[in-house]
């Protein structure tokens, strides 16, 4: 089950170009972000998808318009690559009205419900059963849309991994749980968090069709999803999928990650999705550097206009804020 | 009945809104412990009405879920005890979601199950723990007394659009009482007297109206006119009623199944103290649950919870009526 699928042909510039601008965009904006974590503008907890660039950018570029999303506590860059405004996001890190919740959530609650984005969730899990729901809400509407929930490692370790994928499964939803197996729950690896570290085995105990694959190859996670939403909308859901990968650095910005090897650090390093997307690129389409560096640069001044916009943005007054909770 | 009552509100909306559903454990072909969902599955399929796994937590994230998306989801719970399992669903997701995202998300969910005392079923399924909801911001707390509350009240707890702890209590189910046919629907934060009178305020709800209303016509045999008010909702709570009930009576006993720490009741009494204190003549009576988990024996269950007897003796002390001043009335 583990097997990936065959590349059925070439794979087309434009989709190429479009894995390599979510990864870079994803990787602009978490190191940049925590420059201005640094520097003191952007409050509160900050988990960075570096080194996972390739999950979020491979799922959703297989994804349509009404389909659904959810997302996890490190969840920016599910965000970039379901295609949010990055002025929004920075603008929501930097609390400000202009925020995709107007400064209400935060990091870690970013949401875009009337585009299919649930959102970020700050408990760890919380997003599979979210997901399963989204996909039971659009059975009983008779439409065809997928949700995909990313999840984690430790997530699947917690009791609403197993109650809502058998939910899901028995009322064969429409539903891919994509589970971003970065080894560590916070700093506990997963060899002491399961006997079985291959976590996409956990599916097939109950009847899910689950596979395995290299999350740090956007192109690959790409075809793998692809597959897998092509079944679901045929009435063959749920999948899973268990995406291998590791972080960058710590849990969060203030963790400097000291526990995390620096041999299996550099091992994952030397496989980092950004460059990979960069490298399909110029290799399979025959793009020039002059080119990359021209996509480059635009995405950079992307997220530079976002913090010019953020900064220029106002707060949320305190007379807003007492209308909008009255009713509470 | 109550429960046909129920069942009447739930057909009525999910003919009138494909989107509204219903899962939990044996209600559909079973039609429920209660039989609340009796006849559902045969009107509206296995697509809109479908039992569950046992699995609350996982059943009660997937219908937050799929209000999140745009469904009315009707998730059964059995007890409000087993619904402890699906708290972080509930606390950390359904009440807080229209906050986080700024007012974009809305959750209009409803969790229907029942608690309360009734006939030796023990600790971990006769809890009112309607206090843990009302601690919550973001949730909608709703207990119903009578059948024509529980009708209209779930009516319109399916056409809001905030997540609603729908508590009936397991007392109620079989007691009888007229309903309005069609459309009858009961808005949050709308009090109903029960029975008016001037001299007394006795606050309750749910299973403790029908003793409350026992009470005061005993009262009234000796002389007492007590005025029953149901709150109906927890939250949004009718203030202004209550305090336009205090104003009438000067006096209030405010009677909760719940255990007395930490309970609605106490907090109700704060209200009042704070918004109506010179117009109190006596001190308010809370008559609550013992600080205990119900016990099996069925003596010892009565002696737990309120009964009528002593919801009299504190309507009593609130009138400032000593057992010998009664005795020679």
């Amino acid at each position: 089950m583990s097997a990936q699928p065959k590349r059925p042909n070439v794979p087309s510039r434009e989709l190429l170009e479009k894995l390599f601008r979510t990864a870079y965009k994803i990787r602009v904006f978490e190191t940049e972000g925590i420059k201005l974590y640094r520097q003191g503008l952007i409050r509160g907890y900050f988990h960075p998808y570096l080194g996972q660039e390739g999950i979020a950018t491979g799922v959703c570029a297989a994804l349509q318009e009404g389909d659904y999303i959810a997302s996890t506590h490190r969840g920016h860059g599910h965000c970039i690559a379901w295609g949010a405004d990055v002025k929004k996001m920075v603008a929501e890190l930097l609390q400000k009205e202009t925020g995709y919740c107007r400064g209400y959530g935060g990091s870690m609650h970013i949401a875009d419900i009337s585009n299919g984005n649930l959102g970020a969730n700050g408990i760890v899990g919380a997003g599979t059963p979210l997901g399963v729901g989204a996909a039971l809400a659009a059975q009983i509407k008779g439409s065809d849309a997928v949700t995909v929930t990313f999840s984690t490692d430790g997530a699947s370790n917690n009791g609403t991994f197993m109650e809502s994928l058998n939910l899901a499964a028995i009322w064969n939803l429409a539903f891919v749980l994509v589970i971003e197996n970065n080894q560590y729950a916070v700093s506990t690896t997963i060899e002491e968090s399961t006997r079985e570290p291959d976590l996409y085995k956990r599916g097939l105990g109950i009847g899910v069709e689950s596979h395995q694959v290299d999350g740090n190859d956007p192109l690959a996670v790409y075809e793998m999803t692809q597959d897998a939403v092509a079944k679901c909308r045929a009435g063959k859901g749920p999948i899973l999928i268990e995406a291998k990968t590791f972080r960058h650095m710590g849990h969060h910005v203030n963790d400097p990650g000291k526990y995390m090897p620096a041999d299996k650090l550099a091992y994952y390093k030397a496989r980092d999705p950004v460059d990979r997307a960069r490298n399909n690129l110029t290799e399979m389409s025959g793009i020039d550097a002059a080119q990359i560096e021209a996509i480059e640069s635009e995405i950079r001044k992307e997220f530079e206009d976002a913090v010019e916009f953020s900064r220029n943005s106002r707060e949320i007054t305190i007379a807003e804020f007492e209308a909008f909770t009255a009713d509470y | 009945m109550y429960r046909d009552a129920l069942r009447e509100a739930i057909d009525e909306e999910m003919a009138r809104d494909k989107t509204v559903f219903i899962i939990g454990e044996g209600i559909a072909e079973r039609g429920g412990s209660y039989k609340v969902t009796e006849g559902l599955l045969a009107k509206y399929g296995p697509k809109r009405v479908r039992d569950t796994p046992i699995a609350e937590a996982g059943m009660i994230g997937v219908g937050v879920g799929a209000a999140i998306a745009g469904a009315r989801p009707i998730v059964e719970i059995l007890y409000v005890d087993f619904a402890m399992l699906g708290m972080d669903m509930l606390v950390n997701q359904a009440a807080k979601f229209r906050l986080m995202t700024g007012g974009d998300g809305r959750v209009p969910f409803v969790m229907r199950t029942q608690g309360g005392t009734g006939g030796g079923v023990a600790a971990q399924h006769s809890q009112s723990l309607e206090a843990l909801f009302y601690h919550i911001p973001g949730l909608k707390v709703v207990m119903p007394s009578v059948p024509a509350d529980a009708k209209g009240l779930l009516k319109y707890a399916l056409r809001q659009s905030d997540p609603v702890m729908f508590l009936e209590h397991k007392h109620l189910y079989m007691t009888k009482g007229l309903v309005p046919e069609g459309e009858h629907i009961i808005e949050f934060g709308k009090a109903d007297i029960k029975r008016p009178g001037k001299d007394v305020t006795i606050i309750a709800w749910s299973n403790m109206i029908p003793r409350a209303l026992e009470a005061a016509a005993k009262l009234a045999e000796e002389g007492i006119d007590a005025e029953v008010l149901d709150p109906r909702t927890l939250v949004p709570l009718d203030k202004e009623a209550i305090l336009t009930s205090v104003a009438k009576t000067n006096r209030v006993v405010i009677v909760q199944e719940a255990v007395r720490r930490g309970g609605v009741a106490s907090d109700i009494a704060s209200i009042i103290q704070e918004e109506a204190f010179y117009q109190l003549d006596a001190p308010i009576e809370i008559v609550a649950g013992l600080n205990i988990p119900v016990p099996f024996n069925l003596e010892l269950e009565k002696a737990s919870v309120p009964q009528v007897p002593g919801i009299m003796a504190a309507v009593r002390r609130s009138l400032h009526l000593a057992p010998a001043a009664i005795a020679a009335q």
